[in-house]
């Protein structure tokens, strides 16, 4: 019984101008929504499932429960242990990959064609009775704990940790979504239980599938898989404020190499500026590409062996951010470099032509991504959660192309504020005072 | 119920064939390049990757680093191309590209729209024979080298712990040797040392060009013999013979403390043989065993009698790669439990390899092991990025593309009884390094 509503049709040959990707917005017979690329050449399908909401759900006191509870999900579920799951999941030769971000929690799934009924049915167990057993809730929270521990001598870890409590206070995103020891070590069965009810539920959930799968047959497969979710989940948390402020903060640490983490506030991905903004860090940070600091403190002077820059537009608040390593000796050098850069940018913009080498950089590298199943499928759903349209892969690059010197000159002065610019430090830097 | 869906799903899977599915082209040109197409048109994107048969474990003694140093210096320019124009001409088409050096190859790859690979082969066959260096260019990139091995290495102790293991695990062999160099030899590398491994390895009957993705094997062959096609050979270029490993007669135990550890832990290695062209059989039951030792965290024999049974350890692996010229290792570690000593995990860890040598395969484990083998060649073909560097990989240690596409055969074909006799080859203590990763003021007193 077919009873799929086409929503839309989407072909990007533009963008794509060989592999055409045809995205299909297609809704179950049960309601569920989702985005198909049917491509059968290969027996497989991968699935990708995002809900909304993520770590920064856990309770006042139950930080860690959103990253346990996904943690466990795989670790016994229906009538099967922990280690029957896995065995009946490699027979099946599925693979299932589950993770807690801070703004969602994500399912991955890859199911061969000729038994993806059973694999399906499997990951079912998982999403719908997961069984949290006493046995598996002690054993996984002792590997997470070791994870803190770890955290906790790791200058990379400690350096971001640093940046987002200065940067985020008291809100979930102030503190890692690993939990504390103390506060993994308090979480309760009935907590976990109420993590996963809080954030797997029908009113969050978006769905991509790429793969030998049909529409009709992924209608099924979804109403199956996700139909017994409960309704509704917790109430999405409130924003964040956003505390941050200017200066340089030292933490000690003995090595010979120092790590730091840098940034003020950044844009919302909804902001009629964000290419302009996007842009701009890739001429100055960005990845894969001749940006202006990589050119600067390693192309020049040999300070450090990487430095990239970012705009980190969150669910609840946004930063733009920057990292680096440098010998103890250098980092000063380096720090003056960074802030140097930051406040020509602010004041001048960049060149013409860095922002068509930038333009021209990512209107070209943006079909690349679209090279296979599971990569496709994680773009798609991506693209929900941040609440694009499927006809947002036609028309990305023409914002891209949109974006004039007088846009980046105006995100410039508005955005850049190098004097806003906090630095922290991890090692034991020459020349380098903390400030408060 | 599941234990019928399984049965079934057996069933079906033994009739898939095991054999390699990728659409594979070969043919070398007149100077000794070798070259391997590899076709996927779903995407208009390929990827271009020039592999040479040089790595660290090739360098001279005393200039440790060099290899990775001149892979640095590859982006540096030629008499046509400026210093870091190849990356921007590349990225201002839209492309990626980056380089690795291992043990055994360097290698170079850029990722790009399929219409653009011409550029990109052009500018490929110019450095592999006419790089230049500036005295500016290759003192600055020789304090980035220093500053990469500041961040991966010493800032690491987890990867000082590596470094000094497998120093202690080869006593004669350079893969004893880190790729990225000892800092005290890097500090003192120069232009000159850059370009004699330069001149010595790089040259057209040293490579291999592997080109994945949407293009045809005619039009590769096009473009290969009018860019790479006039380069001249080198004549220097001899077989590879390294310095091999003496007989291992004496087990080494090493223990290392760092205020930066957070949770102690055990590894063992073994010296282990490499897969062998045209004889992968013992590569290939190694590679199961340490599937079936810690290939997956809930039902592998380690986790099962370390974090379920016993509950001595909060984690465990075990890991083999055989892609190796020489002979390879086979590693095995254990994150004790809060509580547990690492002379009890050291003993936990040793008598749960007798139990299983003495018990025998799990044949539902070896099943499933198997069956994710056979699924691994279909899902393999959704990456043809991995493909690529696994056909790089096997031509620059030693096997030639039909050990690469035999390996899923040769996987398949190994019995209970390999298995067994692969372990009880290699767990040989003698030629074992064992390690102990300690804080400082938790150290125990090794044996």
């Amino acid at each position: 019984m077919m009873r799929f509503l086409f929503a839309a049709v989407v072909a990007v040959l533009a963008a794509l101008p060989a592999g055409a990707v045809d995205i299909r917005e297609v809704t179950s017979p049960g309601g569920i929504k989702a985005w198909l690329v049917e491509e059968h050449s290969i027996p497989f399908t991968a699935l990708e499932l995002r809900f909304k909401g993520g770590a920064s759900l856990d309770q006042p006191g139950k930080r860690g429960a959103t990253l346990l509870m996904m943690a466990l999900i795989e670790e016994g579920a229906g009538d099967l242990d922990s280690q029957g799951f896995a065995a009946a999941r490699d027979s099946l030769a599925a693979e299932f990959h589950f993770d807690a971000y801070d703004d969602s929690v994500s399912v991955s799934a890859r199911m061969l064609t000729e038994n993806r009924a059973e694999a399906a049915a499997l990951l079912r167990t998982a999403l719908i009775t997961p069984r949290f057993d006493a046995e598996a809730i002690e054993r996984v929270r002792a590997q997470v704990a070791s994870i803190i521990q770890s955290d906790e001598t790791d200058p990379h870890a400690i350096a971001g940790r640093a940046f987002d409590e200065q940067a985020f206070g008291d809100h979930p995103y102030g503190t890692s979504r690993n939990g504390t020891l103390d506060s993994i070590a308090a979480l309760s069965r009935a907590d976990l239980v109420a993590a996963h009810a809080a954030s797997m539920a029908k009113d969050r959930v978006y769905v991509s599938a790429v793969g030998d799968i049909t529409e009709v047959e992924l209608g099924v497969l979804l109403d199956d898989l996700l139909g017994d979710l409960p309704e509704a989940g917790a109430p999405m948390p409130p924003r964040a404020e956003l505390g941050l402020t200017g200066g340089v903060t030292v933490i000690d640490y003995a090595s010979p190499q120092s790590v730091v983490v840098f940034g003020h506030a950044g844009i919302k991905r909804d902001d009629p500026d964000f290419f302009a903004a996007y842009l701009l860090n890739q001429v100055l940070g960005g990845s894969g590409f001749a940006a202006r600091l990589m050119d600067e403190v390693r192309e020049k002077r040999g300070l450090t062996y990487g430095i990239y820059t970012y705009l980190v537009p969150m669910d609840l608040a946004e930063t733009w951010q920057g990292s680096f390593s440098s010998a103890n000796a250098k980092v000063a050098e380096a720090i003056d470099v960074v802030r140097a850069e930051w406040a020509k940018a602010a004041a001048e913009g960049v060149t013409d032509a860095e922002l068509e080498a930038a333009k021209t950089y990512l209107t070209g590298s943006y079909p690349l991504r679209f090279d296979g199943n599971g990569p496709i499928a994680d773009i798609l759903v991506g693209m929900q959660i941040e609440g694009l349209p499927a006809s947002y892969v036609n028309d990305r690059n023409a914002y891209i192309e949109a974006v004039t010197p007088d846009d980046i000159r105006r995100v410039a002065a508005r955005l850049m504020q190098p004097d806003a610019l906090r630095f922290v430090v991890v090692g034991q830097p020459q020349g380098v005072a903390g400030t408060n | 119920m599941f234990r019928i869906l399984r049965r079934a799903a057996f069933a079906a899977l033994f009739a898939l064939p095991a054999a390699a599915a990728e659409k594979v082209t070969t043919f070398t040109l007149d100077n000794g390049l070798e070259v391997v197409v590899i076709e996927d048109h779903r995407a208009p994107v390929v990827v271009q990757m020039v592999w040479y048969r040089a790595g660290a474990a090739d360098e001279k003694p005393g200039v440790s680093g060099v290899a990775h140093f001149l892979e640095h210096l590859m982006f540096k320019g030629t008499d046509t191309v400026a210093s870091g124009e190849l990356s921007k001409t590349v990225a201002a088409n839209g492309g990626s590209d980056n380089a690795f050096t291992s043990s055994d190859y360097t290698a170079y790859f850029q990722r790009i729209a399929a219409d653009r690979l011409e550029l990109v082969m052009r500018m490929e066959a110019d450095r592999m024979r006419n790089l230049k260096l500036t005295e500016d260019d290759w003192r600055t990139e020789r304090e980035v080298i220093i500053e990469e091995r500041n961040q991966r290495t010493d800032s690491d102790p987890g990867a000082i712990f590596s470094e000094q293991r497998r120093a202690a695990q080869y006593l004669n062999h350079p893969y004893g040797t880190p790729v990225i160099g000892w800092r005290q030899e890097m500090e003192h590398l120069t232009r000159q040392d850059a370009l004699d491994w330069y001149r010595r390895n790089y040259a057209p009957n040293n490579a291999v060009l592997v080109i994945a993705g949407d293009v045809t094997p005619d039009r590769v062959r096009d473009l290969a013999e009018t860019y790479y096609g006039p380069l001249a050979p080198s004549p220097d270029i001899t077989e590879r013979v390294r310095p091999q490993e003496p007989p291992q007669l004496a087990e080494r135990r090493l223990s290392y403390s760092d205020p930066r550890v957070s949770r102690p832990y055990v590894t063992r290695s073994y010296l282990a043989p490499e897969r062998d062209s045209g004889a992968q059989e013992k590569g290939a039951a190694l590679t199961i065993l340490a599937d079936l030792l810690g290939g997956d965290g809930q039902t592998s024999f380690l986790a099962r009698k370390l974090q379920f049974d016993s509950k001595k350890a909060i984690y465990t692996s075990a890991g083999y790669d055989g892609s190796s010229y020489d002979d390879t290792t086979f590693n095995l570690a254990v994150v004790p439990a809060e509580g547990v000593s690492l002379a009890e995990a050291e003993k936990a860890l040793d008598e749960a390899i007798d139990e299983f040598i003495e018990g025998g395969v799990d044949t539902e484990a070896f099943e499933r092991v198997k069956t994710r083998i056979r699924a691994a060649t279909i899902y393999g073909q959704d990456d043809v990025n991995r493909l690529a560097r696994r056909y790089g990989e096997a031509l620059t240690t030693g096997l030639t593309v039909a050990d690469v596409q035999a390996w899923p055969d040769v996987l398949d074909a190994v019995t209970e009884a390999d298995v067994l006799a692969a372990a009880l080859e290699v767990f040989d203590r003698r030629r074992a390094v064992t390690g102990w990763m300690m804080l400082p003021d938790r150290a125990e007193v090794m044996q």
